[in-house]
């Protein structure tokens, strides 16, 4: 600190030098006030010294006859005190008002004061607006240009309207910096509200023909924007945009647009941006554009950093349009000339690139294979991050145990939430779409769980105790059993660690109840004792409580149902004592039903709440069946049949035409209130149902606790059971369900991805497991150096495995088993391209010789043809509207022996590039 | 499209803060504050660019270069190159040095208007107007004479 302080005196004394020259120079005041703030040795006592200079600003500023030159100073102080986080919004009326300043500089500096303090929907905003259209109007170019860069920042959707003239006729303005800067301006509006200049496309189109560069490039800016919103209505441009693009590549723009004798660059990328877009699945766009996108591929200049960013926009605009192979193999050449970069900005392109490249053409990932090593343990966080973008993509069977092992390493090491949330769900979808093993799978997921914790949604946990649940989803109920009795080992190992997410601890619960005693191997007592400590580290945590004692409960069901007593150990007693009087009614519901099953007889207990049951289908009897004897014999006593709502309603209608009396006392049914439920001792209810159904009391009652049954979802995060329902009869009714146990309810779950996601898993898991055994480790044919580490190596090999033919077919496979699955990264989405052998109807070639080029460039044609018109090249006829016929023009031009010739003439005639503007630039294109 | 453009110094005092998009006096401060400590950390040879989801929204990148006690900071979404954006950032610096013979932090200090002036001739409204050095000198001067 001292020493920039120091330098920042030094330079002090310098300022004060120069402060004598006055147009410059601040006043002696504001210095004085730099100089104290950069000499604040704490926060507080910066604090002070601004707040005393708002105070005196405040005082000063609202003296009378403040001169002009001094309140500019004054806004300026505001300007750098709001800047440092103070409210100077006491100031801003005069920042307003110095926008109607006549000087130029006092008006320049009142419209930047007031597009750095007010937000386009501050109420000072319209009073503005005046003098933003007078200032439109102005006869000096300047001043509209001070008012058009405001404009961009102050004009909200609601005032538009009123600048929008101004600004339109301001696109034919002599000068080229108002031209430019009213284009702009306009497609600032389209951002703001696309529909207010949607009409103004024409008006656009016409300026990309300006006869200034500069006016053409600003018109770019906007294009790119509108075309991201729709690439329809500028389809047509493409002919055009690829001859500006093949000028500037050919170095025909003026010098003055070079940089670092790099022609145009900026107007190159962003015309390369434009027509990745144009060509994205457009096979005819695309060929259009093969000629000039090799050009730039020869010519930009690979060793500046302007060069390279040409090169790898044209990687770019290769990856997104339609796939010339050749053009492939020249931005796979430039990506691993990047790649091996020592420039971290080069490798960082290039790690993109290839991620690009990679889902055109997987296979090309192998020969970076160590270059990508290098970037994913640098110490450079932005490229590590970018190689796990790149390696989530490259992610297959064979390799998807390296990365997550990676991608989990990182997030252990990052305190970033939203890094640490967004790759965790790649892990996790990784995870479920490549698991090798369910084993593998729950261990990762564990650790997740762990890391991530409460940052992963409640979805993934229910997955994983489904898949516990299901296990491999085959008959092998040993391997299932296995992978169940190393789940609880595992997690009564993980209990031990202290401050556990919890997420985590609610799978935990739900595990050990499910399959904590059922190999035999953990008591009954020392499950129940794990289970209370779970609460007991978390002693607000609802949720989690109602896992515990759902577990608790299935825990003891077991016990009993295995003729066993459980005797339940004091902190669990009084655990549950607790929760008699909960606030939370859930809890409060599952401790009731608790104590309800444990006072059943065995074989009661055996029904309800059999063990590891929790993945059996429910049959919900819709018809009610089971009720069938008991309506018969209700009827048979005399009651009246029953008749759905829709039947009474038709009913009702009847009986005012055919004024029944049968049908009016059945309508009137429906406004009866129920009868009282009677609560029968929960002990001596019979619990299954229909046991139950025999014992009900009335139609209404046997009707309403079959709904509950039905719709109450035991799901423990739902606890959709109103206070209302509270009855002991509907309780027991659903523990009556055979398997109605809480998390039986996921398989219901709409979202069926889950569900292929796990057949897939398993199913990759044999897939990779048997590729595991019989693969070879990868030969390292391609690895240029020898003295690579042996461990990088082995890193290479595990994440890009076997040879592109292996893990072509491989992925093959699975897709067809996986139907359901949705994206599958690595494939390939446009055609695949046939590597070495050239397609005879390729329209690239590389060698340079003009007479080679593909006579069909329809603006050189249209360059020829005017050009022997010199009267037609002067002409003031539409100039749009031969820019917008080029491609029709083309295709009905003369011989192409002919054109070509003329074209090498007229370029030595007509377009000398020379320093400075030159107006007919666009001329041997336009007209 | 670029989003915002800070200079700050090694210190994290914000010298000029440009934000094309509108926010609230407290969020800039908060981005100010945040950037500062995404960029600080980072040692010299890394690359030049950072990620800046959290900050700024998906796809958002801080492209900056660091020259002596300053930061120069582009905030660009997907529709700017990277590459390029590094080279604006030298034009800026560039056209400051022509302007003020040897830019130091205080000049921009002191002459804020006149810094102002220079990046609004090469950005506008979040894109990139001009980007030749002597093309924006000229205009400048042309403003202040």
């Amino acid at each position: 600190m001292s020493f920039t302080t120091m330098e920042q005196l030094k330079t002090i004394g310098r300022e004060l030098a120069m402060g004598s020259q006055g147009v410059w120079g601040s006043s002696k005041e504001f210095l004085e006030l730099v100089k104290t703030i950069g000499e604040a040795k704490s926060k507080a006592e910066e604090e002070r010294i601004v707040l005393a200079e708002i105070e005196s600003l405040k005082r000063r500023i609202q003296e009378p006859d403040v001169p002009r030159k001094k309140m500019k100073e004054y806004i300026m102080r505001l300007v750098y005190v709001e800047m440092l986080g103070h409210d100077a919004s006491f100031g801003y009326i005069h920042a307003v008002k110095m926008t109607h300043d006549d000087n130029l500089l006092l008006k320049r500096s009142g419209y930047l004061a007031v597009t750095l303090f007010l937000n386009e929907d501050h109420d000072l905003i319209i009073l503005i607006i005046n003098t933003i259209q007078k200032d439109l109007k102005s006869d000096n170019y300047l001043v509209c240009c001070a008012a058009l860069t405001a404009v961009c920042r102050l004009i909200n959707e609601e005032t538009i309207p009123a600048v929008l003239p101004q600004i339109v006729e301001l696109l034919n303005h002599q000068k080229e910096l108002v031209r430019k800067k009213a284009v702009m301006a306009l497609h600032r509006f389209f951002q703001r509200s696309p529909s207010t200049v949607s009409h103004l496309f024409p008006a656009f189109q016409e300026r990309l023909c300006d006869r200034d560069p500069s006016v053409m490039s600003a018109v770019l800016c906007a294009l790119y924007d509108m075309i991201l919103v729709n690439v329809k209505p500028f389809k047509h441009l493409v002919a055009s945009l690829v001859s500006i693009l093949k000028q500037a590549v050919e170095h025909r723009l003026p010098k003055s647009y070079d940089y670092h004798r790099t022609p145009a660059p900026f107007v190159q990328i962003k015309l390369l941006k434009i027509l990745a877009l144009l060509g994205t699945g457009d096979k005819a766009a695309s060929e259009n554009m093969f000629n000039v996108l090799g050009d730039i591929l020869k010519r930009s200049d690979s060793t500046s950093n302007i060069g390279n960013a040409i090169l790898y926009e044209c990687v770019r605009t290769l990856t997104s349009i339609y796939t010339n192979p050749r053009l492939l193999q020249n931005a796979a050449e430039i990506t691993a000339k990047f790649l091996k970069s020592d420039n971290h900005n080069l490798k960082y392109m290039g790690i993109d690139a290839l991620g690009r490249l990679i889902k055109i053409t997987p296979e090309c990932a192998e020969n970076h294979q160590l270059a990508v090593i290098d970037c994913l343990e640098d110490p450079d966080d932005t490229l590590k991050r970018k190689t796990l973008d790149l390696l989530y993509k490259m992610t297959k069977a064979n390799n998807v145990e390296v990365i997550v092992e990676r991608m989990v390493e990182y997030i252990r090491n990052i305190s970033d939430n939203h890094y640490k949330t967004e790759i965790s769900s790649r892990v996790i979808e990784l995870a479920e779409r490549y698991a090798p093993s369910n084993q593998w799978f729950i261990q990762t997921m564990n650790q997740v769980f762990e890391i991530a914790g409460d940052l992963v949604p409640q979805k993934v946990a229910h997955d994983l105790m489904r898949l516990i649940a299901e296990g491999a989803g085959e008959e092998d109920e040993d391997a299932d059993s296995h992978l169940r009795s190393s789940a609880v080992q595992a997690y009564l190992q993980i209990l031990k660690e202290p401050k556990l997410p919890s997420i985590l601890l609610q799978v935990i619960s739900w595990v050990l109840g499910e399959y904590g005693i059922a190999d035999g191997s953990h008591s009954a007592e020392f499950i129940i004792g794990k289970l209370c400590d779970i609460v007991a580290t978390r002693p607000g945590d609802d949720k989690l409580k109602g896992y515990v004692v759902s577990a608790i409960t299935k825990i003891c069901a077991f016990e009993k149902a295995a003729g066993q007593t459980v005797d339940l150990i004091p902190e669990c007693v009084s655990f549950i004592e607790e929760l008699y009087a909960s606030h939370s009614t859930d809890l409060q519901q599952r401790i009731y039903e608790f104590h309800a099953v444990l006072k059943l007889d065995r074989d009661t207990i055996a029904s309800i709440l059999p063990m590891d049951a929790s993945c059996e289908d429910i049959e919900v009897d819709k018809d009610l069946s089971f009720l069938n004897s008991f309506v018969e014999s209700a009827l048979a006593n005399g009651s009246r049949p029953y008749l759905s709502d829709n039947e009474r309603r038709g009913m009702g209608a009847m009986t005012t035409l055919a004024s029944n009396n049968d049908a009016g006392t059945s309508s009137l049914l429906r406004f009866q209130p129920y009868e009282k439920p009677s609560i029968p001792e929960p002990a001596a209810a019979l619990v299954t149902a229909s046991h139950y159904s025999q014992d009900a009391i009335d139609q209404h009652d046997i009707y309403s606790s079959t709904i509950t049954v039905s719709t109450s979802s035991r799901a423990p995060e739902s606890s959709s059971n109103d206070g209302t329902r509270l009855k002991l009869e509907g309780v027991q009714k659903k523990w009556g369900r055979p398997t109605y146990t809480p998390e039986a309810q996921v398989p219901k779950n709409p979202i069926n991805i889950s569900d292929s996601v796990k057949v897939s898993s398993s199913a990759a898991g044999k897939e990779a497991s048997s590729r595991n055994s019989s693969a070879p480790p990868y030969t390292e044919r391609k690895q240029p150096s020898q003295e690579i580490s042996a461990e990088k190596k082995k890193l290479a090999a595990s994440l890009f495995g076997s040879k592109a033919g292996e893990t072509k077919a491989k992925p093959a496979a699975k897709l067809q088993q996986n139907g359901t699955s949705k994206k599958a990264p690595a494939k390939p989405t446009s055609p695949p391209a046939p590597a070495p052998a050239p397609p005879p109807a390729d329209l690239l070639d590389l060698s340079d010789s003009l007479p080679q080029i593909p006579s069909v460039d329809p603006v050189d044609q249209l360059a020829d043809l005017i050009s022997v018109d010199s009267s037609a090249a002067t002409s003031t006829t539409s100039l749009v509207e031969q820019v917008l016929d080029a491609g029709k023009v083309a295709t009905k031009g003369p011989s192409p022996q002919a054109s070509l010739q003329k074209d090498s003439v007229s370029r030595q005639v007509g377009v000398t590039p020379s320093g400075g503007t030159n107006p007919d630039l666009f001329k041997d294109l336009f007209g | 499209m670029i989003d915002a453009v800070l200079v700050m110094n090694t210190q994290g005092k914000p010298r000029l803060a440009k934000f094309y998009k509108s926010l609230s006096p407290v969020k800039q401060q908060e981005i100010v504050r945040k950037v500062y400590t995404g960029l600080s950390s980072r040692a010299e040879h890394f690359c030049n660019f950072v990620e800046a989801d959290e900050i700024f929204g998906a796809g958002t990148k801080l492209v900056y270069k660091h020259f002596a006690t300053l930061y120069f900071v582009f905030v660009i979404d997907s529709g700017e190159s990277e590459l390029g954006i590094l080279d604006l950032i030298q034009v800026f610096v560039e056209t400051l040095d022509s302007i003020f013979k040897n830019v130091c932090e205080l000049d921009i200090v002191f002459n804020f208007n006149k810094v102002n002036t220079v990046l609004d001739e090469i950005v506008m409204g979040g894109q990139v107007v001009e980007t030749n050095s002597t093309e924006i000198v000229k205009s400048v001067q042309e403003i202040f004479k």
